[in-house]
């Protein structure tokens, strides 16, 4: 996530042009699922699926194995990638435990407390 | 000519939405969210103007990375409410206002904002979620014409603060000169502090927020001095959103007056934030 256009902060995803340009054919296929029959033709075969949007070797297995961390690092916009954990039935929430190494209960409970005020 | 009455700034988390479409409203995680709406609410049930102006963000429902424009203005007659992927919310569709659209499209363009125009556009929770905290009941229909203004905040670069702030200068001359609406709300709409990706995802920065808070009352000037890191840094990746508050504040006069103030952590991974301004104040000569 290096960028000599915008500010690198630790711990943070700055979504800039190069990124957008990694991750484009992905987040179109996030995007594609918001149509349920589109969702009805990726469950049915997911690699075909990504072979469609054409996407690398390196994110059509983030995407076989639900790696959102790798989703993330190879170009996705965490509201693009949401659509699919949308799908999965997954919540923001579980998506915060997940990148921050907690369970998605953790995650809620940090949260509930005030919020991660120490990051 | 056509007088702004209020400015309304709130966070539009989707959470906020569905907890009121699912009546979790009484639940002990959301009752203090929602007691903290309720002055808030009282005073917009009784001044209800013309017309509306929403400033919010799309989140991948009614765009998408094809197309990411900096500053928009809806003309369409009605927006539709999105489908995010989990049907639509069961709210009204919105009505718009072609003729006052056009008015602030050509005011704006004049003064250097060059809009982009949606002739069509389906509105998200960025924009019903602000319209439910305003009008949590609104039967059939929302309390007036509601016209959005779109503003990029998820792909970098976003506009910055200063320019928002502009914008909204700009947009209160716009109104001002127009005829046909009387009275005119508008909303800024967005965070606050949030992150929701990377490590730093759960952050919340309640010392930046309630700083905030104050100045965009009492000192905007300072909020729009603030640089995009500047806001990454202290409101994370998304607490960004905060650029469109100042949209909204400088549509309104240099002294206002707060209805009321409100903040509570968290709505999901967010600190929610609301301020209502009555913009019907003698100015100092």
């Amino acid at each position: 996530m290096t960028s000599q256009s915008r500010p690198d902060l630790p711990g943070t995803y700055v979504f800039d042009g190069p990124t957008s340009r990694r991750g484009h054919n992905m987040n179109k296929l996030f995007m594609s699922l918001t149509d349920a029959g589109a969702r009805t033709e990726f469950l049915a075969d997911e690699t075909a699926y990504c072979a469609r949007f054409r996407l690398s070797d390196e994110q059509t297995t983030a995407i076989l194995q639900r790696d959102w961390q790798a989703m993330l690092d190879l170009g996705g916009s965490i509201f693009y990638i949401y659509k699919l954990a949308m799908m999965d039935g997954r919540s923001m929430q579980y998506l915060g435990g997940v990148f921050t190494g907690m369970s998605e209960d953790d995650f809620k409970a940090a949260m509930l407390a005030g919020g991660r005020t120490d990051v | 000519m056509s007088e702004v009455i209020w400015g309304l700034a709130t966070s539009h988390v989707p959470s906020i939405g569905a907890a009121m479409d699912r009546g979790m409203i009484d639940q002990p995680v959301w009752a203090p969210l929602f007691e903290g709406y309720r002055p808030a609410r009282e005073w917009l049930a009784r001044n209800t103007p013309d017309v509306a102006i929403l400033v919010y963000n799309d989140h991948a429902n009614g765009v998408d990375l094809d197309i990411v424009p900096t500053f928009a203005i809806g003309t369409a007659e009605t927006y539709r409410v999105a489908d995010e992927g989990f049907g639509r919310r069961a709210v009204p569709d919105v009505v718009g206002d072609p003729d006052l659209s056009f008015h602030l499209l050509e005011n704006l363009v004049d003064e250097g904002f060059d809009l982009t125009v949606f002739q069509e556009l389906d509105v998200d929770h960025g924009f019903t979620v602000p319209l439910s905290v305003w009008t949590p009941e609104p039967g059939d229909a929302w309390p007036c014409p509601v016209i959005p203004i779109m503003v990029n905040v998820i792909r970098y670069p976003q506009p910055t603060a200063a320019r928002c702030y502009a914008l909204g200068q700009a947009l209160g001359r716009a109104i001002a000169s127009y005829q046909g609406a009387g009275t005119v709300g508008i909303l800024g709409t967005g965070g606050m502090s949030h992150q929701l990706a990377g490590a730093r995802a759960g952050f919340i920065n309640p010392t930046f927020d309630h700083m905030f808070l104050d100045a965009i009352e009492n000192d905007p000037e300072k909020l729009a001095s603030l640089s995009r890191e500047e806001l990454i840094r202290q409101a994370g990746s998304e607490g960004i959103e905060l650029i469109m508050w100042l949209v909204m504040r400088g549509a309104l006069h240099k002294q206002v007056r707060k209805v009321h103030s409100a903040y509570h952590v968290p709505a999901s991974n967010t600190a929610a934030g609301l301020a209502l301004f009555d913009n019907r104040v003698a100015q100092p000569a």
